[in-house]
């Protein structure tokens, strides 16, 4: 090791912004972080996408010929559900991660730095809406592979991808809080997913919620997923409805203004081991 | 800052379910000088860098640092700290060079200024060659070389290291005192927790030795030796002398509890006035007829302290006492 001087330069002096900019910079930062790591670790993404891939093929080819009543071929209908499903169990790469970064002491780490608060959770959440979209996208191609066509106007569809992206937002940040709370990364993982399960199967993502007993489908029909798949499904089938696709941005921004605050606060008060 | 220390905690207290990880810690440290703080493991020192590097609220007592309070002024006390933890907190998936350059747009230096500070960081701690490699890759020792270097971004004024040199080779240690030296010297405070005696020895100009979440003892290095005891004369006799002729001879010269072990023909006498003593030593031994196997003058190492402080066992068992005398604390070798 060779001694050199310490850097007492002038240029080593912090900038000085206002907070808000410092809020947004360091989530940047660790949203870039989060991202430069994807392609160094391929199997995860790979992994993430044949999951939905095999649902669409399983739902296509092997549900889809008993499934009734969609006013629609039954891909065109699926899709929908699909992209739904895809961004929603996508969310929980946020929670494995954050607890990832809790147990090899990153956290720490960046509790000691004098930087913003939220910037961990904003730039995890962040990197993860990036993640989706490449996993959505992929499955708009295997979608058009297997006979999804959809209709209406691409600025419709950009307006359901548009949702979709803000539906992954919001589902990280209940998954990030799950991430701060839990104990181990294998809690993060399980707790994570347990309960999108039952939230994304009793919808309207595979099958018309007419098929349902009547109290399964009273709670499927009042459920956020049922209401972001609907939503997406109108922008993707030319069937636009405007009041679905405001419930589904309510909902939305109702779990971010619930569950930001909760995360955070998750976070300031858990270190590691 | 001029009179007021760069680091004070007092009555510290941190509870941990049914453990009572600090139980009332006080720790003073001024400011451009080495705090070392000794103990076993399970003392709590990890507990107290959390506390005053504020990722962990005190459940009673207060610390300021760098004149901040680690509570009330946390967000402020950010930027005047830098910590390596106890274990490396680098990310796996990043290079070297990306993982120090990342905190240095967390302290919130300019693009070019936080890539210029990790390329003469990472020279610094000889990481050049592995700079553009993901840390995966790394050694453990790497890894912590990485993590200081991590640490030192900014040259805070109070650096907190948690067994900073525990991994590295004796060169990379050599090369880490070195740098905590020179950074001393340019007015850095450091906390500094080891379990090699030796580098509290040679680095810190005050040691507080910790157990049970408390201050047990604390001093300059000398003062914990002399704490211990001063100077001592251990000595093997051949084999077949008489021991009981030798433990006589050598009673005059004690100023303490001598300790002999017989099987061994091992005794320890507690001395004044080291040098001439041994000198006299050999040539009444002489005069009696007496072989030595082995003879040396030693002072009690930080070792001595820490095992006769934390009440650790020492292999003493075959020591039997010369009459109406306890042994010594501390281990013979
Ligand atoms: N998060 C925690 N939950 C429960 N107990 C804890 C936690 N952190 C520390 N402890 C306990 O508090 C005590 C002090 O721990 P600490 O890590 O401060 O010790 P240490 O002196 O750093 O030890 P070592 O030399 O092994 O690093 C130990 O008994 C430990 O088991
Ligand atoms: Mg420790």
């Amino acid at each position: 090791m060779n001694i050199a001087a310490p850097g007492h330069g002038n240029s080593t002096k912090p900038i000085i912004r206002p907070r808000i900019y410092w809020e947004i910079a360091d989530a940047l930062t660790l949203a870039k972080r989060n991202l430069v790591q994807i392609p160094r670790i391929p199997e995860e993404l790979i992994f993430s996408t044949i999951q939905p891939v095999m649902f669409v093929l399983l739902f296509r080819y092997v549900f889809g010929g008993a499934i009734t009543g969609t006013g629609t071929t039954y891909v065109n209908y699926l899709m929908a559900g699909i992209f739904a499903q895809t961004v929603i169990f996508g969310s929980t790469t946020t929670g494995i991660g954050l607890a990832t970064d809790l147990q090899k002491g990153l956290i720490d780490r960046f509790r000691s730095l004098p930087m913003a608060k939220s910037a961990v959770l904003t730039g995890r959440t962040l990197s993860d809406v990036v993640r989706n979209t490449f996993v959505v996208i992929v499955m708009w191609t295997v979608g058009l592979l297997v006979g999804f066509r959809p209709q209406g106007s691409i600025l419709a569809w950009f307006g359901a991808a548009g949702l979709l992206l803000l539906t992954s937002f919001a589902f990280s940040w209940i998954s990030a809080t799950i991430g701060m709370a839990v104990r181990s990364v294998e809690a993060a993982q399980s707790a994570g997913f347990i309960w999108l399960f039952p939230l994304t199967f009793a919808s309207s993502a595979f099958v018309p919620t007419q098929s349902m007993p009547t109290w399964l489908r009273a709670f499927a029909d009042r459920q956020p997923v049922t209401i972001v798949v609907n939503a997406v499904r109108g922008l993707l089938l030319n069937k636009i409805d405007a009041t679905t696709i405001w419930e589904a941005v309510a909902w939305c921004v109702g779990i971010l203004i619930v569950f930001i605050p909760l995360s955070v606060r998750a976070y300031n008060s858990r270190t590691a081991r | 800052m001029a009179n007021q220390p760069a680091i004070i905690a007092e009555g510290l207290r941190k509870r941990y379910g049914t453990t009572q990880a600090l139980d009332g810690l006080d720790l003073r440290a001024e400011a451009g000088t080495v705090l070392g703080v000794l103990g076993p493991n399970g003392a709590g020192k990890t507990t107290a860098v959390r506390i005053l590097t504020t990722l962990l609220k005190p459940d009673a007592g207060y610390a300021r640092v760098a004149g901040l309070d680690v509570v009330k002024d946390a967000d402020a006390l950010r930027s005047q700290i830098g910590l390596a933890g106890q274990y490396a907190a680098v990310d796996e998936n990043l290079t070297g060079y990306e993982n120090v350059e990342m905190v240095g747009r967390l302290y919130h230096l300019s693009g070019s200024a936080a890539r210029r500070r990790a390329d003469e960081l990472l020279q610094r701690f000889d990481l050049v060659d592995a700079a553009r490699r993901t840390v995966k890759t790394y050694s453990g020792g790497m890894r912590r070389r990485l993590d200081l270097a991590a640490s030192l971004v900014m040259t805070p004024p109070v650096l907190f290291l948690d067994e900073p040199t525990t991994g590295l080779d004796p060169r990379s240690r050599l090369g880490m005192w070195e740098v905590i030296s020179k950074l001393v010297s340019d007015g850095t405070t450091v906390l500094l927790t080891t379990q090699y005696l030796e580098e509290a020895d040679q680095l810190a100009n005050h040691i507080i030795v910790v157990n049970f979440g408390r201050v047990i003892a604390e001093g300059t290095a000398d003062e914990l030796k002399t704490q211990v005891g001063g100077d001592r004369v251990e000595m093997t006799v051949g084999p077949g002398s008489d021991i009981t002729r030798a433990t006589e001879i050598l009673r005059p010269y004690s100023v303490g509890e001598m300790a002999v072990a017989a099987e061994r023909r091992h005794l320890i006498v507690p001395v004044a006035a080291g040098a001439q003593q041994l000198a006299a030593i050999i040539r009444e031994m002489d005069a009696a007829g007496i072989a030595i196997d082995d003879i040396a003058l030693r002072r009690p190492t930080l070792d001595d302290v820490f095992l006769s402080l934390t009440g650790a066992t020492t292999d003493a068992a075959d020591l039997t006492t010369a009459p109406a005398e306890r042994p010594l604390a501390g281990s013979p070798r």
